[in-house]
């Protein structure tokens, strides 16, 4: 392979990669910005979302198929599901908790991800389970670079949901308050806007992206276990803070930057592939020093 | 006799340990403005928040219209048309001015009727018109006092709260804040009006209210607490 193929066929995982970071960076960031709650059981919510779209898909396969309409069927039913989940666990965990310190909530985020990750483990005996789609290997060839279609298809769908989520939050009055409400409650409260319910609908936005990321994870990777969510948790943290958490189009940014840096990271040499978890957190802590604000990251502005 | 639109009975209201209302009633009547003074800390925001659900308070009632909304959310009371305006603006920075606008409508859902309300806004505060695609922050403070009242105005109010208006401005814009205050109440928006600035609210209100350290230490109509002894001592210099 010349150097211009392994450039591109880096700039193909990156993509993939930083799609499912971004995705599951968009509920970290969310979340955050609205209740300043590091939600550490985020990527659980992305393994949760896997599974049920496993469970789901094998319900229906034997109707719709195990091809992209079965795919997207799951992928849809495991978002609603598991968006329904977060806002469970949102009023179940956190909103008795958000009066008390900040440190409590912090810690029941920590329990409610220890619930889901050990649940898991019990319902599927700690075992991978084989994610199996029927898709077909064709793809784009580019020289030496191969492409699958499944691949294109990834990406394709994070962009959709990238796209409708900006539009969500941008065009409507639902999403617009979902804004405000990280700006001023007690201001919200006087507009009329009923936070709670805006809080809700946030877990259940962020839930059901990350739900989907799951989905797309099962897909891409063939199969799916109980601790898949425990890194990409991390990972996810990573990329919110590298865009500035808080921030919508940040985590965006921010995972596509991680998902790129990381693929290209595991061709330096010296440095192989397993040294590539080793790079994303360097990146963390480097920036965490220099631009603590990350790169989409607000300063405050004040004026009287 | 005109119907009364808020009643506070006996209001009591604590942070934590601190007894920041000690019983306070109060009452607007259809068409007033009412304003409620007092000095640093004596518990005029408190009041407000206590009428807008923001904080509870432990013991008395608060009607709205003949209702009781002591123990409503807050966002069930605007719906119910009592807005308020809280002090030091808290509009949306970070958003546009005209997407401040819209969350003031929040309530409604009807597209049309938030253009009718926007361009009522626009009409009363032209300058917000010219940069209703700028970001709130770049507003200065009075233009801010302007698109919080403007966004209060969006819910279309029966009664509207207004936590200080006047608080850091320049003089000749504290008299165009008060013209725009009249002009709304004239257009039928009864007002309850919160202002360390005695000598304009006195010169706009019908009635008001004295406060300190969380009672009502005098009432009146607003010429005789213009006139009074005390209140000139007090509040209004010499
Ligand atoms: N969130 C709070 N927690 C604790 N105490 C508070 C809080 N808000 C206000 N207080 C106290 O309650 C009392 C009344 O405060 P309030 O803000 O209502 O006064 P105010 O009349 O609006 O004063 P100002 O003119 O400065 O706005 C004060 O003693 C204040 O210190
Ligand atoms: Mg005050």
């Amino acid at each position: 392979m010349s150097t211009l193929d392994i450039l591109l066929q880096q700039l193909a995982n990156g993509l993939i990669l930083g799609s499912f970071y971004s995705l599951v960076a968009l509920g970290y960031t969310m979340v955050y910005g609205i209740i300043m709650l590091l939600n550490f059981a985020h990527g659980d919510i992305y393994m949760v979302g896997a599974f049920l779209g496993l469970a789901i898909l094998t319900t229906i396969g034997s109707v719709l198929g195990f091809g992209w309409g079965g795919i997207l069927a799951a992928m849809c039913c495991s978002m609603i599901i598991t968006g329904l989940l977060g806002v469970l666990i949102q009023r179940v965990a956190y909103v008795p908790m958000l009066s008390a310190p900040r440190l409590s909530i912090l810690i029941t985020a920590l329990a409610v991800s220890m619930v889901l990750y050990n649940g898991a483990m019990a319902i599927t005996d700690g075992e991978y389970r084989a994610f199996t789609v029927d898709l077909g290997f064709e793809g784009i060839e580019m020289g030496a670079v191969f492409i699958t279609y499944t691949q294109v298809a990834l990406v394709l769908a994070t962009a959709v949901l990238m796209v409708t989520l900006y539009l969500f939050v941008h065009r409507t009055m639902w999403g617009k308050a979902m804004r405000a409400i990280a700006i001023d409650k007690d201001a919200c409260r006087l507009m009329g806007i009923n936070v709670n319910a805006v809080i809700a609908l946030t877990f259940f936005v962020g839930s059901a992206l990350a739900a989907a990321a799951g989905v797309m994870a099962g897909v891409y990777y063939g199969s799916i276990h109980f601790f898949m969510g425990f890194v990409i948790g991390l990972k996810a943290f990573t990329s919110a803070v590298i865009g500035g958490i808080g921030s919508i189009p940040g985590a965006m940014l921010g995972g596509l930057v991680l998902g790129l840096l990381e693929a290209f990271g595991t061709q330096i040499p010296f440095i192989g592939s397993e040294w590539k978890d080793v790079f994303a957190f360097a990146i963390l802590i480097l920036l965490l020093v220099f631009r603590p604000t990350g790169i989409l990251g607000k300063t405050e502005i004040e004026r009287m | 006799m005109s119907e009364t639109v808020l009643t506070l009975e006996n209001v009591e209201t604590y942070y934590g340990k601190i007894h920041a209302l000690r019983g306070i009633s109060l009452s607007v009547k259809q068409g007033q403005i009412v304003t409620l003074l007092g000095a640093n800390g004596a518990g005029k925001s408190t009041t407000l928040r206590t009428v807008s659900g923001l904080v509870r308070c432990a013991k008395g009632r608060v009607i709205f219209l003949g209702k009781d909304i002591t123990r409503i959310d807050p966002h069930h009371i605007v719906r119910r048309g009592l807005i308020q305006v809280p002090e030091g603006r808290r509009i949306f920075k970070g958003m546009s001015i005209q997407e401040n606008l819209e969350l003031g409508s929040f309530t409604l859902k009807d597209d049309a009727e938030r253009r009718r309300r926007m361009a009522r806004v626009f009409d009363i505060f032209p300058i917000l018109e010219q940069r209703r695609n700028q970001d709130a922050s770049l507003l200065s403070g009075g233009e801010q006092q302007m698109l919080a009242m403007g966004r209060g105005l969006m819910t279309d109010p029966k009664l509207l709260l207004l936590d200080e208006p006047s608080m850091g401005l320049a003089p000749f814009l504290v008299q165009e804040i008060m013209r725009i205050i009249r002009r709304l109440n004239e257009d039928g928006v009864t007002i309850l009006l919160v202002e360390q600035n005695a000598k304009v609210a006195l010169k706009l209100a019908d009635y008001g209210y004295v406060l300190e350290t969380g009672r009502i230490v005098m009432e009146s109509d607003a010429a005789s607490l213009q006139q009074d002894e005390r209140i000139i001592k007090a509040y209004l210099g010499t």
